[in-house]
């Protein structure tokens, strides 16, 4: 039997406690550093934090970019840090991905991230962010385990990043009357793309 | 003397806070680990089940315990993290005797002779109570109950108090006024089932992250969440309702709440006339209490009154908590009251979907507070000042009334009694008040005057820095015992390791000065289990009843509820199901809670309110997640929470080093500033000490029952930081990022 389950965020659950990021550093493959990253969304109005791991996209932006044929995703739909022997740490995929997940390690020359903790997960455990997440931010079972314990949200993979369409392996939980996560940048020039300038707002603890 | 002889820099350079990246073993692969030893968190009342992974004789890792019933593998960073502090480089490894310039090692014999000599000498000039004992819950059951016990026998004192007055005292001393017990009247397995919860002054997600998971699940089957908190936490956020009041205007706003319930017949008239003593002056004390006087005095719209007003009294089930927010106030225990009157008004107790508790903060507040640790208390949470009670234990200790010392100075009356130069010597165990105590300018005044003052820790505190001898004690995960969790669930903490090098177990420093004192034959335990099995006698018959528990049992049963007051009995998850309460009369009792104002409010002179509380990323006064490096990458150093408006109105911006003062002391930190605050109150974390501290700031004004400080409200005034303080914030700072040195 296969032992893969599914993942899912609920970005509202999440309260900024860093316990995933604390859990996933502890990992033998990649110790003291985590592969998941907890964001602030806009600190100067709000406590609203979100979970971000690797979505896992069933056609992977990252490995479609990548020039060197390094990252690879498997039959499970799992995408892979960059394979070693071929990766040269170009920085495509950090540049294409739309979640902004790969990230290159200098030190190692590799692109490394979130593998859904494939040590875990391919003998039937959870990732090691999903055990530990306080709240139920990061879910790891099934549609029908979801679908039973949160009726008041429904599960979605489909995104829509202006005119690239995603689909992905992993699910973010949303009112029952939307049907795709949708993000629009604004173009250059127009209006209101000053409010990246708004989000850049100080939240204090950089002063030193 | 017990005063400072090096830099603040100085101690931190030779014993730290230094921060630690790395595991026992480095980064590389972890070593296989030979077990994994289930037991418990260290870091708060949830005592989350976790297993930690252990080769040779070293702390190398962890593993989520989903096995275990309350959070199923669930953890908070620093449960995560915890692992790290246990072969931390700045552990204590062996005691030390202050000279004239910090410390010199000494072998036990010579430091605890030393003790022994002073003790004897205090006491015999100035009296048994002159020596005094201060103590935390951070400790087990087992070592809470054999402080009670030294302090009252080996030193003969008074004079022992505990740091649960600066945490839930007030919690404590509300629940027995009504219920004639301290516990939770629930356990967290109720939350799900109601349909309104009630968050009163409780950052929940900051403070007990795992609770989150219960309240999720009850919304996710429909129920109503409202939150009072003058900040907007992250549970606030996602609430239904946010009320987000003044400080210190909990019972205001929780009278009118019972006004609207009487005027629109939302009262249980059955359960509050068969059930309840004292509902008629309970009813005619909130007649004036309208929504409009509340919003007045609590700074939030009357309609949003009336409207958590009429949610609350429309439900069949409901779960009402609380936690510091509402209970560090001089009428801590008023606004404890005036949340119990709300819960007994609508007869939502006891019943599945039907809960209240407070939720306790430090790891065994809930145990430590129950087996004699405090000044009034003894074992089975009997009262020192009741004939019965005193005889019981008279029995189980083997000694006479005349033996047993009466009612000693609560916590902070003991620092006032040392500034008064009455009380002259202290042993300080488990607590750290230059980071804890208000007015912590004043705690060191006091600190100053002790003829002789001994710390007993496992890391160099800013408290023990005083010490005229400090002994190197024991973490949690170096000793067997037990604790009890916030939900009265009795579980068992595992030695994963033995302490390290010279340090000795805090039970076995506590038995060897008791034999040096002289009374050994008191004392005679062949192991940490025979300290439980005398608690369990000790207790048998009192409130807080553990005769039916045993460490097999807790083991076997994932934890056991007390009361549990025979072998065979099941325990009691849920209290109050006969609808009695543990009064004599087996009535829930109703108490008017009269508005009045905090000891210090806002004027023109200081004129913005200053509340305090916790960083998910920090335990109590931060002595050892200030050394993990994870956690102080995260929240490095205190921060001052500030609204726009307010920030404007003093024409300072997000990132700004400020100078906030009260009439005792400064302190200069960065602040940020956020909407998620009123716009007339500043809030600032408190686990930093000294210069640091928010401490400096606040009042040691006391609640008269429960003696438990104001932490939560002073008046302020904020200024931007002149070069010189920003220097030195700046300077402070760098130090608490200090590396430990590689080995």
């Amino acid at each position: 039997m296969n032992p893969f389950k599914d993942f899912f965020i609920d970005f509202q659950r999440c309260i900024g406690c860093k316990a995933c990021m604390a859990a996933c550093a502890e990992c033998d493959t990649h110790r003291g550093t985590p592969m998941i990253q907890v964001e602030q969304v806009d600190p100067a109005r709000s406590p609203q934090t979100v979970p971000m791991v690797c979505m896992h996209c069933k056609n992977p932006t990252c490995a479609n970019s990548c020039p060197a044929d390094a990252i690879k995703k498997d039959e499970n739909g799992i995408v892979h840090s960059s394979l070693k022997p071929r990766c040269i740490a170009c920085r495509n995929c950090e540049l294409s991905c739309p979640f902004g997940v790969p990230i290159v390690k200098d030190d190692i020359q590799l692109m490394q991230k979130c593998d859904m903790c494939f040590d875990r997960t391919s003998v039937g455990k959870k990732p090691m962010c999903a055990t530990v997440c306080p709240t139920g931010a990061l879910f790891y079972g099934t549609h029908e385990e979801i679908q039973q314990l949160r009726p008041n949200s429904k599960p979605v993979n489909r995104w829509r990043f202006g005119k690239q369409k995603v689909e992905t392996r992993v699910y973010v939980m949303v009112p029952h009357d939307v049907d795709e996560m949708v993000v629009d940048s604004p173009e250059f020039g127009q209006t209101g793309a000053g409010s990246i300038l708004d989000s850049e707002r100080d939240s204090g603890r950089e002063f030193l | 003397m017990a005063r400072l002889t090096m830099t603040p820099e100085e101690y931190i350079q030779k014993y730290g806070p230094h921060i630690s990246d790395s595991p026992a073993t480095g980064w590389d692969a972890k070593p296989a680990p030979e077990k994994l030893v289930k037991t418990h968190c260290c870091f708060c009342g949830m005592q989350c089940g976790i297993k930690l992974a252990v080769a040779a004789n070293k702390v190398v890792g962890f593993e989520p315990w989903e096995d275990f019933p309350f959070n199923e593998g669930r953890l908070c960073p620093k449960g995560v993290k915890r692992y790290m502090q246990t072969h931390h480089s700045d552990r204590l490894t062996d005691p030390l005797i202050r000279t004239g310039k910090g410390f010199r090692k000494a072998s036990w014999d010579e430091a605890l002779d030393l003790i022994v000599s002073k003790i004897r000498g205090i006491q015999a000039q100035s009296g048994k109570n002159a020596f005094s004992m201060m103590s935390g819950v951070s400790l087990t059951n087992e070592k809470s109950y054999l402080v009670g016990k030294f302090a009252r026998i080996a030193l003969n004192t008074a004079n022992l108090d505990y740091n649960g007055r600066f945490c839930m005292v007030s919690a404590g001393a509300g629940n027995k006024k009504a219920f004639g017990i301290d516990r939770a009247a629930n356990t967290w397995s109720d939350i799900p089932k109601a349909k309104v919860i009630w968050i009163a002054g409780s950052n929940v997600s900051e403070c007990f992250p795992t609770l989150i998971h219960y309240i999720w699940k009850a919304r996710d089957q429909g129920a109503k969440l409202v939150v009072i908190d003058p900040r907007m936490t992250a549970i606030a956020r996602t609430a239904d309702y946010h009320v987000a009041i003044r400080p210190g205007t909990d019972s205001a706003l929780n009278q009118a709440i019972l006004h609207e319930l009487i005027r629109k017949e939302h009262v249980d008239r059955d359960f509050v006339e068969k059930r309840c003593g004292g509902w008629s002056e309970l009813a005619r004390s909130v007649e004036t209490c309208t929504p409009e006087w509340a919003g007045e005095i609590c700074g939030v719209n009357s309609d949003l009154i009336r409207k958590v007003a009429e949610l609350w009294g429309n439900t069949k089930t409901s779960f009402l908590l609380h936690a510091r927010g509402i209970e560090q106030h001089t009428k801590g225990v008023d606004n404890v009251l005036s949340n119990i009157n709300l819960v007994l008004a609508t007869g939502r107790i006891g019943r599945e979907g039907c809960g209240y508790g407070t939720i306790t903060g430090q790891g065994n507040g809930q145990g430590g507070r129950e087996h004699g640790h405090k000044c009034d208390q003894l074992p089975g949470n009997r009262d020192i000042e009741n004939p019965v009670h005193r005889e019981h234990i008279c029995k189980v200790w083997g000694i006479t009334d005349t033996e047993l010392p009466r009612k000693g100075k609560s916590a902070v009356e003991l620092y006032e009694a040392m500034h008064a130069g009455e009380i002259k010597g202290m042993i300080n165990i488990c607590c750290n008040p230059m980071v804890s105590h208000p007015d912590t300018n004043f705690a060191r005044e006091a600190l100053e005057k002790l003829d002789f003052f001994c710390v007993i820790d496992f890391f160099m505190s800013e408290t023990a820095r005083y010490a005229d001898v400090v002994l190197p004690g024991s973490l949690q995960e170096e000793e067997e015992g037990t604790t009890t969790s916030a939900e009265a669930r009795v579980v068992r903490i595992r030695a994963a390791v033995t302490p390290p090098e010279n340090a000795w177990t805090d039970t076995r420093i506590l038995l060897e000065l008791a034999r040096r004192l002289g009374k050994e034959s008191f004392f005679t335990y062949p192991d940490n289990e025979a300290i439980f099995n005398e608690l369990r006698v000790a207790s048998k018959g009192g409130t807080a009843d553990y005769a039916g528990i045993t460490w097999e049992r807790i083991e076997k049963e994932k934890g056991v509820f007390w009361p549990c007051p025979e072998i065979g009995h099941p325990g009691t998850p849920r209290l109050f199901e006969d609808q009695k309460s543990y009064h004599p009369d087996g009535k829930f009792h109703l108490h008017p809670t009269p508005y009045r104002l905090s000891y210090e409010t806002p004027d023109t002179e200081y004129p913005i309110y200053l509340t305090s509380g916790r960083s998910v990323f920090h335990y109590l006064s931060g002595t050892q997640t200030r050394r993990i490096k994870f956690l102080v990458d995260q929240c490095p150093g205190p921060v001052c929470e500030m609204h726009p408006a307010l920030a404007k109105k003093l024409q300072v911006s997000a990132g700004q080093l400020v100078t906030l003062e009260t009439r005792r002391g400064q302190l200069t930190v960065p602040i940020q500033v956020t909407e998620a605050i009123r716009e007339d109150t500043v809030f600032v974390p408190y686990h930093w000490p000294e210069r640091l501290a928010v401490n400096q700031l606040t009042v040691h004004a006391l609640d008269p029952i429960s003696k438990m400080p104001e932490f939560k409200v002073a008046a302020c005034r904020i200024r931007p930081a002149t070069r010189e303080e920003a220097t030195k914030l700046r300077s402070d700072y760098a130090n608490l990022k200090l590396e430990a040195p590689r080995t």
